[in-house]
């Protein structure tokens, strides 16, 4: 095997460079999420990486409830991206209970758990 | 399974190490309880299992860890884990190993200790790398936002929901081996404590020690033990992701092909089943199953559970000991769905023992609405 920046590597490179990247198959033309060696529509491998819009809607959602003296409840919710691939994340700047289903909800870099990550906040209408 | 299985094999033994807590005692010890329980139902020594079906909460290699506390050396394992779905998928790998003879007396098992060793779920699984960093809450977030979106398309209600671990505690109120028998009402589960909304601490399954275990053997000799068999009559699974992030439709579950190809197997329908028992872990998944299993179309679940229809003397007997939402959930409950599906058929059922069940349907789930594994058990009469 030769050696080579994995999917993951190259997301998380990107995203710690503020940049959201998602990966595109060159075959079927489907992007996914999240990034692997081949595309789990039809299993092509020549996958390319395109710059994520950055707008979608919550899909789902629930407030994780937690005790005020640990940081108090917070969002956990599921967004689907325009370019149709959905991931697990989290809608700042608003009350964890005021997420709704079907809001629109654009994404930024911030951070979780110490880390780069792929956050939302309500889009501005 | 296909349909030339129907009826190869037959669940002669069942057992558990008892429901609540077992002080002192380790996940294995309790395991191997039920092991000592459900062979001696079935009238064996722990010398006669030559076929081993094992998974656990604790470790990798489970069915290595129990064939070796337990003093056996199986010619036969399967420690498939697909969650709490596991146990009734070995139905399916049990049934095959027999017919085939790789072994002659399948032995499924399990055992946690995870109420007295944490009080939390316990788990060798690791957090998907792609949803840990947004810290939800496992598993209940998961099925919560299941629930969140089917209230969203559907019109369920919170009430609907309450109304499932309503109808659950009345079975187990009956049931004197169930963990929880104190009264609850609507009010109750939507008054409780919210833990991920939409739902309450009441909507979410028990967190208890306890094991189980089953005995099978192939249908031929099926009628040499001490106990009516119960046989296989079809059992089939469908896997559809493991990530809640990856669930391409948080309304349906695999369940409806499982499902259809359980009941293709054993030649019912939904409206032959007289005992079911689903794996209830979140008040949800009740409403999901009985939907994607065909008891009810798509979006009616709520309605079909509302004011006690899924309770005792409602119009279909739905989790018959109290389910893991008030009978037992020992971190993983798929295999309590079929030691009660089996014994409502064999009229030994510890609670309410439902009239002449010749016909019963156990389904298991297994990590986030992930794996789903349906079988269809029946009596003599059905062969
Ligand atoms: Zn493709």
């Amino acid at each position: 095997m030769q050696d080579a920046i994995g999917p993951d590597q190259f997301f998380q490179r990107a995203l710690a460079e503020g940049e959201i990247l998602l990966p595109k198959c060159d075959d079927c033309g489907a992007y996914h999420f999240f990034p692997r060696v081949l595309c789990p529509h039809c299993h092509g491998s020549a996958i390319s990486w395109m710059k994520a819009r950055g707008k979608g809607r919550v899909h789902t959602t629930t407030v994780v409830r937690r005790k005020p003296e640990r940081g108090g409840d917070y969002n956990v919710c599921v967004v689907e991206l325009d370019e149709g691939v959905r991931m697990m994340s989290r809608v700042e700047g608003i009350a964890p209970g005021e997420v709704a289903i079907d809001m629109p909800v654009t994404a930024f870099v911030g951070e979780a758990e110490g880390a780069p990550a792929v956050l939302f906040k309500p889009s501005e209408r | 399974m296909t349909i030339e299985l129907r009826g190869k094999s037959a669940i002669v033994g069942t057992g558990h190490a008892g429901f609540g807590e077992a002080h002192g005692l380790t996940a294995y010890d309790v395991m191997a309880q039920s092991a000592l329980a459900a062979l001696g139902d079935a009238g064996l020594k722990l010398s006669d299992v030559d076929g081993l079906f094992c998974t656990m909460m604790e470790d990798s290699m489970p069915a290595l860890m129990a064939a070796e506390y337990l003093g056996i050396q199986p010619r036969f394992i399967d420690g498939t884990m697909s969650g709490g779905s596991s146990f009734v998928n070995y139905l399916t790998s049990a049934t095959m190993a027999l017919d085939a003879g790789l072994c002659d007396v399948a032995l499924i098992v399990y055992g946690s200790n995870q109420r007295t060793a944490s009080g939390r779920l316990v788990t060798a699984s690791r957090p998907p790398a792609y949803e840990a960093p947004y810290n939800p809450r496992y598993p209940i977030s998961a099925y919560a936002m299941a629930a969140a979106r089917h209230m969203h398309e559907y019109g369920t209600t919170r009430e609907q929901l309450a109304d499932v671990a309503v109808a659950a505690r009345a079975w187990a109120q009956r049931n004197p081996e169930a963990f929880e028998r104190g009264p609850l009402t609507r009010e109750d589960v939507l008054g409780a404590r919210m833990v991920g909304d939409p739902l309450t601490v009441r909507d979410c399954c028990l967190v208890t020690d306890g094991g189980g275990a089953i005995v099978m053997v192939r249908a031929d000799r099926a009628r040499d033990f001490p106990k009516a068999p119960v046989y296989v009559l079809g059992s089939a699974a469908e896997s559809s992701h493991r990530q809640i992030s990856q669930m391409k439709d948080f309304t349906v579950t695999a369940a409806r092909d499982s499902g259809a190809r359980a009941f293709a197997a054993a030649g019912v329908t939904p409206a032959d089943i007289q005992a079911v028992e689903l794996y209830d872990a979140f008040t949800i998944n009740t409403i999901l199953f009985l939907e994607d299993l065909g008891f009810c179309a798509k979006g009616e679940g709520g309605a079909f559970v509302e004011g006690g229809r899924i309770a005792p003397g409602g119009v279909l007997p739905v989790n018959t000991n109290g389910g893991g939402l008030s009978c037992v959930h020992p971190g993983m409950y798929g295999i309590f769905t079929v030691i009660e599906a089996a014994r409502q058929i064999r009229g030994d059922a510890p609670g309410i023992q439902l009239k002449d069940v010749d016909l019963a349907l156990a389904h298991g789930n297994g990590g986030v609405l992930s794996s789903q594994v349906t079988a269809i058990l029946g009596s003599q009469n059905t062969l």
